[in-house]
């Protein structure tokens, strides 16, 4: 397990993350979602030991990691970039080599990890001479060459094409299987939603919200029901313990006090004519991410 | 899962190295500047011997009685001619450099006369002149035309290697930050791994070619006959190839610092233009200063210059044995203070994209 424990950072007057704590469990994908500055890139460089915190630590399985620690992460910082010049898979193992894997071993990784990014067929190109979405997976094969045990990957999914982020996707997923903590960060709310098992929710340098997917839709769900009928749904508006979110004609968007004022509804309604659609909304991530930085 | 060691700090340093040098040597830009330069160093080579191969002993046709007063003296190629009209013709037809013949008492007192074509034959008048012997109160070591092209050479090498070298750690250093692998090599391996890699591995570079171009000057004057004047350079060079070796290290890192405080090739000028007129200046010192002894002392001390000035004064054997151990220790011991200033300006700067660094920021201590 990764801890980020009480971690500030300040550029001067500005301050880019302030006493920031978050976990990220073993086995477990943990969404990073902000908005633009708010310090989900100042936090990963902290954690990857690139940038110092001025106060907090870091710590896996308890303890405070150290530079030799971090060869075990694997990063894919938000500032992409490889040597242009060098051959993909030379570079690939080149960084292997440097997190410390023998020649051999860098080789059978990256040969290994290219044929899963279907781009075996370029090994030997220069990286300027890849598309835009080839370099991409390159630079996710240069993330994981060394067989990370602890995955940080800042926006990974930025730039790449659908079968890119399906590989991705297949990628974080077994990282997380083999017991890895996997922590990414991106704009991409769906894609979180459907990712992750725990959130991280930071805004203008500290945690708004943090835990499970589903705690915090718990924690920020309203109770909201979507009804749909037959007919006009106006009597609605005097149903006692609903507060209405949307009437238009047969459609209603509404909370309830208490589920069973939602059944009550429900009856009322069948008494009334057809329901085509009755069902309990969760909140989209977007919602619970619009409503807990505000 | 099992952790294979941390590898240390030689280890990483040895790679980052590596990769500098491979990437170097592939480039074909690289490969045929060195070409030229070791061309360059052949010719002057070649055209120095063939000049002194070329001085050969002058001709002169001797005519009658002149020829036993030619006949005794050194160097000269004598034939003989019937008369004055046949030793004038061979001079016409350049067939000889000058003609001896005997001359009235009254108008010559040595009874002789020079006839040549358009000047007088100052090799000829010389061989039959008498001097009277010279005594030089501080007569110099070495002769001052081959003084002067060794400063030259020195100078030139040492000039024409620390630029492109540092020029090429600059770049190098530029390229990561400018591509941003830079993130992704700091939080691999530590920042001084990096720096102390890419010193090594320019180094290493620069170091062979200049050990490649002292062997060539060094076979290329055994080759073409010249072993006299190897035996005279032989101790300046390999003590050039080692104050070098030092002294590269020391502006490297220096090139390195400059060029990370900033983020695109294009602004690399602008900021390592000091650290190429520290390059410079030993250059232009020790070729308008070589006869200056007092400049040449304070050059062969200074760490930047000391490279050209300790084996110059070597070579011209004003230096006393233990003088380049003494320079020696004074630049390893600058070069470590580089490195250490370089290192934190370097690993401070580096993060840092988009504008130019301050280098009162990048001298701050981290925070």
């Amino acid at each position: 397990m990764l801890q980020i424990e009480g971690v500030s950072k300040t550029y001067g007057d500005r301050v880019a993350v302030s006493d920031v704590s978050f976990e990220v469990g073993a086995g477990r994908i943990t969404g990073f979602v902000g908005g633009n500055g708010a310090g989900k890139t100042t936090t990963m460089r902290i954690i990857l030991g690139v940038l110092e915190a001025d106060s907090g630590r870091v710590t896996l399985a308890g303890e405070q990691l150290t530079a030799a620690d971090r060869r075990i992460f694997g990063y894919m910082p938000e500032e992409r970039g490889l040597y242009p010049k060098m051959r993909v898979a030379e570079q690939i193992v080149y960084l292997g080599r440097l997190h410390g894997m023998s020649q051999r071993a860098a080789q059978a990784s990256t040969t290994r990890l290219l044929e899963r990014l279907e781009l075996a067929a370029r090994a030997g190109d220069p990286v300027e001479s890849l598309s835009l979405g080839n370099q991409q997976r390159a630079q996710i094969a240069a993330a994981l060459v060394h067989e990370p045990e602890v995955l940080i990957l800042d926006e990974p999914f930025s730039g790449l094409d659908p079968m890119g982020v399906e590989t991705v996707l297949g990628v974080l997923r077994d990282a997380a299987a083999g017991g890895a903590p996997v922590l990414f960060s991106s704009h991409q709310l769906d894609v979180v939603e459907r990712l992750c098992d725990d959130l991280v929710i930071i805004s203008d340098g500290t945690v708004r919200a943090n835990g499970s997917r589903d705690e915090l839709r718990t924690r920020h769900g309203h109770d909201r029901y979507e009804l749909v009928v037959n007919g006009d749904v106006g009597w609605i508006r005097e149903f006692p313990g609903v507060t209405i979110v949307e009437v238009e004609g047969g459609h209603a968007l509404f909370e309830a006090a208490e589920p069973s004022v939602a059944q009550g509804v429900l009856r009322r309604a069948i008494e009334a004519g057809d329901v085509t659609r009755f069902a309990p909304q969760h909140p989209s991530l977007a919602q619970i991410f619009t409503e807990v930085i505000e | 899962m099992t952790r294979t060691a941390a590898p240390t700090f030689a280890e990483s340093s040895m790679l980052v190295a590596r990769r500098e040098i491979t990437m170097r040597l592939r480039s074909k830009a690289f490969l045929i500047s060195t070409g030229i330069l070791l061309l360059a160093v052949l010719a002057s080579i070649v055209v120095g011997s063939l000049a002194s191969a070329n001085a050969t002993e002058p001709r002169v046709a001797a005519v009658g009685s002149a020829t036993a007063v030619v006949k005794g003296v050194k160097g000269l190629d004598v034939r003989e001619a019937a008369s004055v009209t046949e030793a004038t013709r061979l001079v016409r037809e350049g067939r000889v450099d000058a003609a001896v013949v005997p001359a009235d008492r009254s108008t010559s007192p040595l009874g002789i006369r020079v006839i040549a074509l358009d000047s007088a034959p100052q090799t000829v008048l010389a061989r039959l002149s008498v001097t009277p012997p010279v005594e030089l109160l501080a007569p110099p070591k070495q002769n001052p035309a081959l003084v002067y092209f060794v400063a030259l050479g020195f100078g030139l090498v040492f000039f024409m290697s620390a630029i492109t070298f540092g020029s090429t750690i600059a770049q190098s250093v530029v390229e990561e930050k400018q591509t941003r692998v830079v993130e992704i090599l700091m939080s691999t391996i530590p920042v001084r791994t990096l720096l102390a890699g890419k010193v090594l591995g320019n180094s290493i570079l620069a170091f062979a070619q200049i050990a490649v171009i002292a062997l060539l000057a060094g076979t290329g004057l055994l080759v073409t006959g010249q072993s006299s004047l190897l035996g005279i350079l032989g101790p300046s060079i390999i003590w050039f190839v080692v104050f070098f070796a030092l002294g590269f290290v020391l502006l490297a890192a220096l090139f390195a610092a400059a060029a990370s405080l900033v983020s695109r090739q294009e602004d690399v000028a602008s900021v390592t233009t000091p650290v190429t007129m520290l390059v410079m200046i030993p250059y232009f010192l020790v070729i308008f200063f070589n006869d200056n002894p007092l400049v040449l002392g304070v050059m062969s001390y200074v760490p930047f210059s000391a490279p050209v000035g300790m084996p110059m004064r070597i070579f011209l054997g004003t230096a006393e044995w233990w003088e380049p151990m003494l320079s020696l220790v004074i630049l390893l011991l600058s070069a470590a203070l580089v490195i250490v200033i370089g290192s934190r300006i370097y690993s401070n700067s580096l993060l840092r994209m988009g504008g130019r660094v301050k280098l009162s920021d990048a001298l701050a201590k981290r925070r």
